[in-house]
């Protein structure tokens, strides 16, 4: 096994709301290896943009503060960094797409000049050099007649466009690992399947790097990540391969997330939901995040979080009741 | 499905808005959002309508509510929607204000954004009881109250909540809010325009369910309009997929989902990520760039310049819908 490319180590982000500090990201530990294509899932108020953007360094402080905890990239912890140097990182090391492309673009930048701005940061290129550049990035995202276009606005691109535009200047300086937070959320679905496509190719094609994709939705997850992470209330609630949580799903939430979409044999059918709606974030209640809306709470899931217990195999769950759910016996067989 | 005459005849609908430029404001273009559109909705059943942004399937939703008219009062409106109101066959399409109200109690909308389709400003109360103010001004302030508490009940909402506003809900509740308001006036048929892709997961599944049982009990004739197939698939008893402002095709949802016969239908579903990590897939087919502008159409079919089959004579004759047997109609001459 190789060595992890990110390590986040218990990391702890909050927001000052209401005089009280909010826990957005409450102990979020997990790595990412290198050729991995990681899923992160959850609802929204989840903490997962919370995560990425901590990651980065990215949070607006104030109101959010990074608390405390480690992120380990390349030997470094990131959070340590003095700014210029984290400065060099983003960008370079690591890129972020934003979920929306119609308001993360600057609308009175051309788009040659947004694209470039990477390049001329973190690279000694001649203008020529970082021109044909970023030509060359922008067609690999597929936008034809790329060299005619740079000098348009983004206005002048629709929404699919303006994402592949988003992805070219994410991809420029080749990234070991990407952040695509929600990509595709805005998009119609036959310009989702392009996308999806495209970022699947693009990791191939850069070996050793890595993919952290972000999403409310779990089918997107089950084409194109290898690993999935969910979280619910700012804290990993199950670990696991997509082929294992789409097989068998053993948090109760995550069980409920697979039962809320429509599958082809549940036509005609009620589906099976989780009651009630996600707290505000100073409202979850004390004990498991999830108990207000478990349907197998008992009494110390008020009063005690669980542990996120590791399973074995890749697998961890934090729940009182793992000893309970079904699977339970065979992966601790499977367990070294 | 119960045969019978059909509640809703759509027969050649189009909606078109002129675009006026210029100094002097003359029109320099004339948007075709909806161009020729002929379908037929049965009482009781619930007809999913899909398509990717700009194909027109919300201008439909809005044409049937007769929206349209009160909102641009430049829209030039073609064909008739012939509805099957309790005082007779009336057509809909344009009709005027004062004409239109005594049917707004039979048709009535639920809108795609719970945050702005509430009025911020009245209480639950007022904006449940709104509609019955108008369709039945007999009712006395006790009568109100009764009918108010009864549907918030029914929608799953406590009837206390009625002194509130609508900030202090969740989108999950306010979209049963609006659910509630369009039940008050016991409507024959409801137009939902994505009614749950403004909610997380979890919550638009207790909102579909809510849905279905609320057709159930009160007979209900719904036209869903989403964009999301795999809960259109799980909702409707037909499916009418547009594109670019016509129907593509329009049969069964087993027919249409299972089974798609025009090249469009076929490119959608295979974009449609499956949450299913196994899933054998037939090769994706992924459509090249976006939906044309409903500004420059393409002459003769519009998805032709999308479209893997499209031939030479796919320029010069506009396909209509033919009934391919058993009522499974398709606007492509090039499949047969």
């Amino acid at each position: 096994m190789s060595q992890p490319l990110l390590q986040v180590k218990d990391l702890h982000t909050y927001f000052n709301v209401e005089g009280q500090r909010a826990w957005a990201c409450a102990g979020v530990s997990f790595d990412v290896m290198p050729g991995e294509f990681l899923g992160i899932v959850g609802e929204s108020g989840s903490g997962k943009s919370v995560t990425a953007l901590s990651i980065m360094r990215l949070i607006p402080d104030p109101p959010g503060r990074i608390d405390s905890g480690e992120v380990v990239f390349d030997g470094r912890d990131l959070l340590q960094l003095p700014l210029n140097e984290m400065r060099r990182v983003r960008g370079r090391d690591i890129a972020m797409i934003f979920q929306e492309p119609m308001t993360s673009l600057n609308p009175v930048l051309n788009i040659g000049r947004q694209v470039m701005e990477a390049v001329v940061l973190h690279e000694k290129l001649s203008r020529e050099e970082s021109r044909n550049r970023v030509i060359e990035v922008l067609e690999q995202v597929g936008i034809p007649d790329a060299g005619k276009r740079l000098k348009d606005y983004p206005h002048q691109f629709s929404g699919g466009m303006r994402q592949r535009v988003m992805i070219a200047m994410a991809l420029i300086c080749k990234p070991r690992l990407l952040i695509a937070d929600e990509p595709t959320t805005a998009l119609d679905v036959t310009i989702q399947a392009q996308i999806l496509e495209l970022m699947a190719d693009l990791q191939n094609q850069r070996e050793g790097s890595a993919t952290i994709l972000i999403t409310h939705d779990l089918a997107v997850v089950a084409e194109s990540c290898d690993r999935v992470i969910v979280m619910y209330g700012g804290r990993i609630q199950e670990v696991a391969s997509t082929r294992d949580i789409f097989q068998e799903p053993l948090h109760p939430y995550t069980k409920g997330l697979m039962g809320s979409i429509p599958q082809e044999d549940s036509k005609g059918k009620p589906l099976f939901a989780i009651q009630g709606n996600v707290p505000a974030i100073l409202d979850f209640p004390p004990g498991c995040r999830f108990c207000s809306r478990c349907e197998l709470v008992e009494d110390r899931c008020r009063s005690e979080e669980p542990p996120l217990v590791d399973l074995g195999g890749g697998r961890a769950v934090r729940c009182h009741l793992v000893e309970k759910l079904p699977s339970n016996a065979e992966a601790e067989e499977a367990a070294p | 499905m119960s045969e019978g005459k059909p509640l809703l005849e759509i027969d050649k609908l189009s909606v078109h808005f002129p675009i006026y430029g210029g100094i002097l404001r003359h029109q320099v273009g004339l948007v075709k959002a909806v161009d020729g559109v002929s379908m037929q909705i049965r009482r009781g059943e619930t007809v999913g309508l899909v398509g990717e942004s700009g194909s027109g399937k919300t201008t439909v939703g809005r044409a049937i509510c007769n929206l349209h008219s009160a909102m641009s009062p430049d829209v030039k409106l073609g064909g008739k929607i012939w509805f099957e109101s309790r005082s007779g066959r009336v057509d809909l399409n344009g009709l005027a204000r004062k004409k239109m109200l005594p049917h707004r109690a039979e048709v009535s909308m639920v809108f795609q954004d719970p945050f702005s389709s509430l009025n911020p400003r009245m209480t639950v109360q007022q904006i449940v009881q709104g509609p019955l103010c108008i369709h039945e001004p007999d009712l006395d302030q006790k009568a109100l109250d009764e009918r108010v508490s009864q549907l918030l009940d029914r929608v799953g909402l406590q009837p206390q909540y009625a002194a509130r506003y609508p900030h202090e809900f969740s989108g999950g509740q306010r979209q049963r809010i609006g659910i509630a308001r369009s039940l008050a006036t016991r409507p024959a048929l409801i137009v939902a325009d994505e009614p749950v892709s403004a909610l997380d997961v979890s919550v638009q599944a207790q909102v579909i369910n809510l849905m279905g049982e609320l057709q159930q009990e009160f007979g209900l004739t719904y036209l869903f309009v989403a964009h999301d197939l795999s809960i259109v698939y799980h909702m409707a008893d037909r499916i009418a997929v547009m594109y670019l402002g016509s129907l593509v095709e329009y049969g069964s949802a087993e027919q249409v989902y299972k089974s798609p016969r025009h090249p469009y239908t076929q490119a959608l579903l295979s974009a449609v990520p499956r949450p299913d990590p196994d899933g054998k897939r037939a090769k994706r087919t992924v459509l090249e760039g976006d939906i044309p502008s409903p500004l420059a159409k393409p002459t003769g079919c519009g998805f032709r310049t999308r479209c893997p089959l499209a031939k030479k004579e796919c320029a010069e004759i506009v396909p209509e819908l033919k009934d391919r047997g058993a009522e499974h109609l398709v606007a492509c001459p090039v499949v047969d």
